[in-house]
């Protein structure tokens, strides 16, 4: 409760909160987005997804538990700026290897602490996620203002070349190895390949600017598409990628932007959610069998498509492709957003939140055992595809899966 | 998956009493569930014995029998009704247990009644400590745990002493001791020698149903947590809410400080408890509904062991409700017809489902409240056995504020650290020392060593782990109050700092004595404008809008409290329980709510009020996480804040400014009359503030409360009350006391409950006593009366208008004689031994105390009937303890009708709109009118010295009764037999009684003792008393008094094993002598769990309930068809 320096936090409309600065000492912009999670900040704050933003804690106390060598989700801090009320002093856990204030100071990660965060949160929540400038260096907040308003937005953001590997790595399979999967890395999580690992899959992960050849060329099963910051508009590169990959009928996964990815490469549209979903709670009801699970989510963006306008229930029903039917097998309950969609005619499905969890409950981890199942040749998808080839008149088929 | 449709009708098992490790929480659930299957178009019936309860009131069931809980009486209630299915996992352990009798006695297929809810099974699955193993192992499995054997504490299940000697030789000690089936911890423990072993084990094998001891690995000190969890039938599960006890393993989580959510955890390790715990739900089976796990973690290592878990919605589940606004009970409901968690809509958000995890973006604290300056002589050290008799709750935007909030709410002597000085001669290294034993308060005790220069580590260590986490956040305090001591002025930062941290302008005035104390922090706090402002529980940190204004304060920048223009009345509850104030005070504050809300303002009875169509908006300001007032669905508001002057009045001022702003009157009225003596003691200080407390005025309270003024009252309307004075010191006491002659009856003033009450016969007593009071309560004098030895009892409650109309609510005839409290004491509705006469002169008398006190609302009037002449021993001009069982027996809403009389509505009229009955009163029931028992329960059981001994069960002017039952039925001695099985367990039929009785006693005994002889008993006495019997031919065993070692034919050696179904003991002397007299014998009875009766009363009473039962005639009838009688016209 010692006073520290004092800190300042203007959003694009102009509000303006007045804290103490919290990590670094500087100047950041971003865009403002809130996380609802209770655990889980040492994931989210190394999570490349949240590259370019400023990520507003709703849990009051961070930092308690400190920071340890096992829970990075990549190899560095990624958040453009860091938003809390109330700081830890002291890290208490018999994992924690340092404090994160002085990881955050290490890394360069300029925060702001000790403001109302559930007023700002409503303000997002109400006007929407916009850009931010938080500053421990600036006292007048009409200066920090103009220098936000110049900061780029995120609509229109191509962030993947920014977030991606630069060289390809591979990820052993854990005990007998099974298939081969090529991941294509627009922002992933460690946790991601290492799920795939305890099923027996060897994961490679290849930049963002691969090519199918670069794919096939790992000798893999199938493709898996990465979650990522950014607007998947613009994700032109990616989207041709999949298309690829669906003709070649070679079975494809893809979580969070690359869900986005294979909703483009179907030809759905994407569009920005008013405040996105960044949580560990989000209840998402799987279509196929009637439960509900709950999940991890970080998105700003999501699918839109054909027949629901954004916010209205999406229709169970088979959705014509080019690629064949496809069904949203997965949304949220909170907003009806599509949380997942599955080809009936291709091998391919993905999912908008996150199975891997870290940070997160594990309700969806079945979710990589689909994706085994579906390169076994097992899974109902394929299952389909071969029985019933481009047969494409069944609405209600989706259930009997 | 919708609702089943072959569910028409539902029995619904409450938990009866209140009792310590089962209290409101289970009317707060079970009215919930009555609320949702009545609006699913489900017949409900309901059988709880609690009249004190809101689900016991007529309009939550179609069909409401207040009748024992029992297996006996609940299958009298299904023979009767029929219902398609029972819900028992919303009434606590006690109906889970009776469900499990009734399963096994073959009731529920007999009648084909359906357990819902949960299974036998699971049941088992989940309680048998020796299946809750294997089921661990098996979760573990389940999720892929590397060593499944390493998630419950090494252990084994014992049935005898031997057993148990052979497996401590090979955990080693420390072990924990726990008997199977028993509730709220009760009879385990830890021991740490080999004697520690010898008492709880064989205590435990005694406690347990079965006979069942579980010994197991230590794991103390150890971190503790709990997940509350959801399933639908669909196998979707949602964990609602994580509790972290600050208190680590070792104290039970009832008597822990804890905290939501959990604090110490990375995401990796919740997730991992979160598997494990989904895991278990699974293995174990509980098919719908709520249940509760505990694990420990390993501070050092991380490895978790999985405790216990509770198949039913638990003391914690309202805690989690209350902490989340997850309204666990209702959704348990829901679930148990077949509804699935997706199709249920969160109430909060309204849009989105209750198939989520609530987030929070505030921090919950707990904290237990203790009673154990009532019971002198009982082991203070918290352990595994829960001890607690409530416990409140806060929330706030950090755990500091959480934690000062809670602290003050807890409305003992200290207020929140610094509030009183330290004790003497505190230092480091004896404050270190006395953090090893748990105890109550011990945060204060972890201030204090920080204070004292001691590290966070060294208290750590100290207190056998407390996370350095928490003990850092009160490290910051430390500093805070040094940074305040030292500043030259309390200048606007630091205000707020402090006023962030949570610390109360009390606290802040002990630390700057030039701020003019309380009243100075707050004329500087306005003056620089810092206010609290309130934000709401949504359930899901602002990431949806919430419809729900729950709210708490906190020194934030934006407030979320919206204008209503709405004349607004606020109803202060009535915090903690504790002895003395319970459940009964959130009952009538829940009337009030319910009374008012909607009610027509009347037109110029309240200024600004006038012609308000939409009627009032309600406003509930309470703590107690366990009530119903503290549902947010109960009032149109709710703030969960802290009882104080302070707390309050922010809350005022932020709702009649907002309500201003809005156009409209703002705050109308503040009611403090129904909360018990906590909101009363606000009053006048409320009312010196400008806000408008209606009802009877502060004055008029003060005009009862203070001897004095109330004695010229009396004098005036020529009322008779006992001799008596009002002392400051000693001497004056003594000179009283020589005046109207011993034995005195003497107290502090302003007490609920009795506390320091006591009858004294000699002036020594009287010194030692005078010398104890004065600390009790030292700015007000001890009041001197004449005890009136052998007199009826009378307990009155009244209402009484602005025009001077009185109402008599009920006549209660105690059945012991006065000098019990009346808490203590049974009574009878209506009386069962007063004349008409008598009757009359108690409605004069009561109608001249409410005139001359000026009562605007409810009164209760306590009198001593002493060879025909009525006393008038105290009156209090607020809600009493009995408002809700004289509103169960008498079928008028008491507590409603003194609300709507607070804010200006006659009697007159409610007897026009039907709130009162057109004519009479509950002085003159019809003559078929049934007749209604209230029994006290007492907590003896729980307790016991440090030696290991049960604590004395002998009753006095205080009181120490946790709950109430009430037994209601044409005949006396029925009702009566059902208020003591309700309380205790049944009168027994026949086998051995016990009687010794005092000299002055033995006339009276013979004929209650002869009878009891004559239906069979064999009767067992000692010399003295068996002369006595002899002499009237009485034929009976005469056997020792007193315990000799070797001996087993003495009468504690009896008792102790099992041979003694009954103990008569009034004890000899008076005084301490009385109290050391049969207290063996008492303590016994206790231990064997057993009744005991102390009084001559009490036994003739006794006699009649054992008769009924004999006859084996007992009958059930819901109250709506015993209201109906009573309310037909007469």
């Amino acid at each position: 409760m010692a006073k520290r320096r004092s800190a300042i936090l203007v959003l694009e409309d102009g509000r303006t909160f007045h804290g103490e600065a919290y990590g670094s000492v500087g100047e950041t912009f971003g865009e403002a987005v809130f996380n609802t999670g209770m655990t889980g900040y040492q994931e989210t704050l190394t999570d490349p997804s949240y590259h370019r933003q400023v990520v507003v804690q709703t849990a009051p106390h961070i930092g308690n538990t400190g920071v340890n060598t096992e829970d990075d989700e990549s190899a560095r801090l990624w958040v453009a700026g860091y938003v809390v009320r109330d700081p830890a002093r002291v890290a208490s856990n018999w994992r924690a290897t340092g404090s994160l204030e002085d990881r955050l100071g290490t890394e360069g990660v300029v925060g702001i602490s000790g403001i109302d965060t559930r007023a700002l949160t409503r303000h997002l929540r109400e006007r929407g996620a916009m850009r931010v400038g938080v500053s421990s260096v600036e006292d007048d907040p009409r200066a920090l203002l103009a220098r936000v308003r110049e900061a780029p937005q995120m609509v229109g953001a191509d962030l993947s070349a920014e977030v991606t590997t630069a060289t390809p790595y591979v990820v052993e399979a854990e005990g007998e190895h099974r298939f081969t999967v090529a991941a294509l890395d627009l922002g992933i999580k460690r946790n991601v390949p290492r799920r795939l690992a305890a099923r027996g899959v060897t994961t490679h992960v290849l930049p963002a600017h691969s090519t199918i050849e670069d794919l096939l060329a790992t000798g893999a099963d199938a493709v898996f598409f990465s979650p990522g910051p950014g607007d998947p508009a613009t994700a032109d590169g990616p989207a041709a990628l999949a298309r690829e990959v669906l003709r070649r009928q070679v079975p494809l996964f893809g979580i969070c932007f690359g869900s986005q990815i294979l909703g483009r490469a179907l030809g759905f549209g994407t569009y920005k959610l008013g405040y996105g979903h960044r949580g560990i709670n989000q209840p998402v009801l799987d279509r196929a069998t009637g439960k509900v699970e709950v999940t991890s989510h970080n998105h700003g963006f999501a699918v839109q498509v054909p027949g629901a306008a954004p916010g209205a229930v999406v229709p169970d029903q088979v959705i014509e492709t080019e690629f064949g039917g496809v069904q949203v097998s997965h949304v949220c309950l909170n907003d009806n957003v599509v949380e997942g969609l599955r080809a009936r005619d291709v091998p391919a499905f993905t999912v908008q939140y996150h199975p891997e969890a870290a940070a997160g409950p594990h309700d969806a981890d079945y979710l990589f055992d689909r994706f085994a199942e579906l390169i076994e040749g097992r899974g109902p998808d394929r299952k389909q595809s071969e029985g019933r080839g481009l047969d494409r008149n069944h609405s209600e088929g989706g259930k009997n899966a | 998956m919708p609702k089943r449709s072959d569910l028409k009708h539902i029995l619904v098992i409450g938990s009866g009493p209140i009792v310590i490790g089962q209290a409101c929480e289970f009317d707060y659930s079970g009215t919930q569930a009555c609320r949702v299957l009545r609006e699913e178009g489900i017949r409900v019936s309901l059988i709880n014995s609690n009249p004190a309860t809101i689900m016991t009131d007529p309009e939550f069931a179609d069909a409401t029998y207040v009748e024992p809980i029992t297996p006996e009486f609940v299958e009298l209630v299904i023979a009767r009704e029929r219902p398609d299915a029972v819900l028992p996992t919303l009434g606590g352990q006690t109906a889970l247990n009776t469900a499990v009798a009734l399963h096994e006695a073959g009731v529920l297929d007999k009648y084909g009644v359906e357990l819902i809810g949960a299974n036998i099974e699971a049941i088992r699955r989940g309680e048998d400590r020796q299946l809750f193993k294997d089921i661990v192992a098996k979760a573990g499995v389940r999720i892929g745990v590397e060593d499944p054997a390493a998630l419950v504490p090494r252990s084994r299940v014992c049935h005898s002493m031997a057993e148990v000697e052979e497996t401590v030789a090979e955990l080693g000690l420390p072990v924990v001791i726990r008997p199977s089936f028993t509730m709220g911890g009760l009879g385990s423990g830890m021991a740490h020698t080999d004697e520690d072993l010898q008492r709880i084990a064989g205590a435990g094998l005694a406690a347990s149903p079965v006979h069942e001891v579980l010994i197991e690995e230590s794991v103390l000190g150890w971190k503790e947590y709990e997940l509350e969890l959801m399933r639908d039938r669909h196998d979707n599960v949602v964990v609602v809410c994580s509790i972290e006890n600050v208190d680590p393993m070792g104290v039970h989580t009832g008597d822990s400080v804890t905290v939501a959510p959990a604090m110490t955890l990375t995401d990796r390790e919740y997730q991992h408890l979160r598997d494990l715990g989904i895991a278990v739900l699974r293995e174990v089976g509980v098919d719908t509904g709520g249940c509760n796990i505990q694990f420990a973690v390993n501070p050092a290592d991380g490895r978790i062991v999985v405790i216990e878990m509770n198949p039913r919605v638990s003391r914690s589940s309202a805690l989690a409700s209350k902490a989340t606004g997850f309204p666990i009970a209702k959704i348990a409901a829901k679930l148990a017809i077949g509804y699935t968690l997706d199709e249920i809509p969160n109430d909060i958000t309204r849009k989105t489902p209750a198939a989520f995890e609530p987030t929070l973006d505030y921090v919950v604290v707990k904290i237990p409240r203790f009673a154990f300056e009532k019971f002198p002589g009982a082991d203070p050290e918290l352990t595994t056995t829960m001890k607690s008799v409530g416990e409140a709750m806060s929330l706030g935007r950090n755990f500091t504020e959480a934690l000062n909030k809670a602290m003050r709410s807890m409305e003992t002597r200290s207020a929140g650290f610094w509030t009183q000085p330290d004790p003497d001669g505190a230092t480091k290294e004896n404050t270190l020392a006395a953090l090893r034993v748990p105890h109550d308060g011990r945060l204060y005790t972890v201030e204090r060593a920080l204070r004292l220069g001691a590290s966070v580590a060294e208290v750590t260590a100290a207190s056998g782990g407390i996370d350095p986490w928490f003990l850092d956040q009160i490290a910051a305090l430390v500093e805070l109050r040094g940074e305040i001591v030292a500043a030259p002025v309390l200048d606007l930062d630091l205000l707020r700092r402090a006023k962030r941290a949570g610390l109360s302008d009390r606290q802040l005035a002990a630390l700057r004595p030039e701020l003019a104390a309380e009243d100075g922090v707050r004329t500087l706090r306005h003056r620089l404008d810092v206010r609290p402002v309130y934000k709401t529980v949504d359930t899901c940190a602002a990431e949806f809008e919430a419809t729900t204004p729950y709210h708490y304060s906190t020194y934030d920048t934006e407030t979320e409290v919206t204008g209503s223009a709405r004349p607004k009345v606020i109803i202060l509850g009535s915090g903690p329980n504790r002895i003395g104030q319970g459940i009964e005070f959130d009952y009538s504050c829940v009337h009030a709510v319910q009374a008012l809300r909607g009610a027509p303002a009347p037109a110029g009875a309240v200024p600004g009020a006038e012609g308000t169509a939409g009627g009032f908006e309600t406003v509930m300001v309470n703590c107690n996480p366990e009530t119903v007032s503290t549902d947010y669905d109960t009032a149109d508001r709710l703030y969960f804040e802290p009882l104080t002057f302070e707390d309050v009045l922010e809350v005022w001022h932020a709702e009649d400014t907002s309500g201003r702003d809005a156009g409209g009157p703002g705050v109308v009225g503040v009611i403090v009359q129904l909360g018990g003596q906590t909101p009363l003691g606000l009053a006048q200080r409320l009312k010196d503030a400008g806000v408008p407390v209606v009802g009877t005025s502060p004055e008029s309270i003060h005009l009862a409360e203070e001897r004095g003024a109330f004695g010229e009252v009396l004098a005036r309307a020529g009322l008779r009350a006992p001799a008596h004075g009002t002392a400051t010191s000693y001497e004056q006491a003594r000179a009283i006391a020589e005046e109207i002659g011993y034995p005195v009856l003497v107290r502090p003033s302003y007490v609920l409950g009795g506390r320091g009450m006591e009858i004294v016969y000699d002036d020594p007593t009287l010194r030692d006593y005078i010398g104890r009071a004065t600390d009790i309560s030292p700015d007000h004098p001890v009041l001197v009366d004449r005890f009136l030895d052998d007199a009826i009892e009378i307990d009155v409650d009244a209402l009484c208008d602005a025009d001077g109309e009185v109402y008599l609510g009920g006549v209660m005839e105690h059945i012991e004689e006065a000098g019990i409290h009346s808490g203590d004491s049974s009574c009878a509705l209506p009386p069962i031994t007063l004349a008409g006469p008598h009757i009359e002169q108690v409605r004069r008398y009561t109608e001249a105390i409410a005139h001359g006190v000026g009562v605007r609302g409810l009164l209760n009037v306590q009198y001593a009937l002493k060879d025909d002449v009525l006393y008038v021993l105290e009156a209090n001009p607020r809600a009493s303890r009995t408002v809700p069982f004289v509103s169960k027996a008498t079928a008028v809403p008491l507590a409603k009708a003194a609300a709507r009389i607070a804010l200006g509505a006659t009697i007159a009229e409610l007897r026009a709109e039907g709130l009162l009955p057109a004519t009479g009163d509950g002085g003159s029931l019809p003559a078929h009118a049934p007749i209604a028992v209230k029994e006290a329960v007492l907590p003896f059981k729980r307790f016991r010295t440090p030696t290991g001994k049960g604590v004395d069960s002998l009753l006095g002017p205080e009181m120490k009764s946790t709950g109430e039952v009430m037994g209601i039925d044409p005949h006396f001695g029925h009702a009566f037999a059902k208020s003591q099985s309700a309380a205790y367990g049944s009168l027994p039929t026949g086998g051995k009684v016990f009687v010794s009785v005092a000299n002055r006693d033995k006339r009276a005994m013979v004929f209650p003792v002869k009878r009891l002889a004559d239906l069979g008993f064999e009767i067992l006495a000692t010399e003295g008393t068996a002369e006595v019997l002899r002499r009237h031919g009485i034929g009976c065993e005469q056997i020792r008094k007193h315990y000799q070692a070797g001996s087993d034919d003495d009468a504690v050696s009896l008792i102790l094993s099992g041979q003694v179904g009954l103990v008569v003991n009034t004890p000899q002397g008076s005084g301490a002598s009385a109290r050391s007299d049969g207290y063996e014998i008492r303590s016994a009875a206790v231990t064997a769990d057993i009744p005991c009766i102390t009084t001559v009363p009490g036994v003739a009473a006794a006699v009649m309930g054992i008769e009924a039962r004999i006859r084996g005639d007992m009958q059930v009838r819901p109250l709506q068809e015993l209201h109906a009688t009573l309310r037909a016209p007469q």
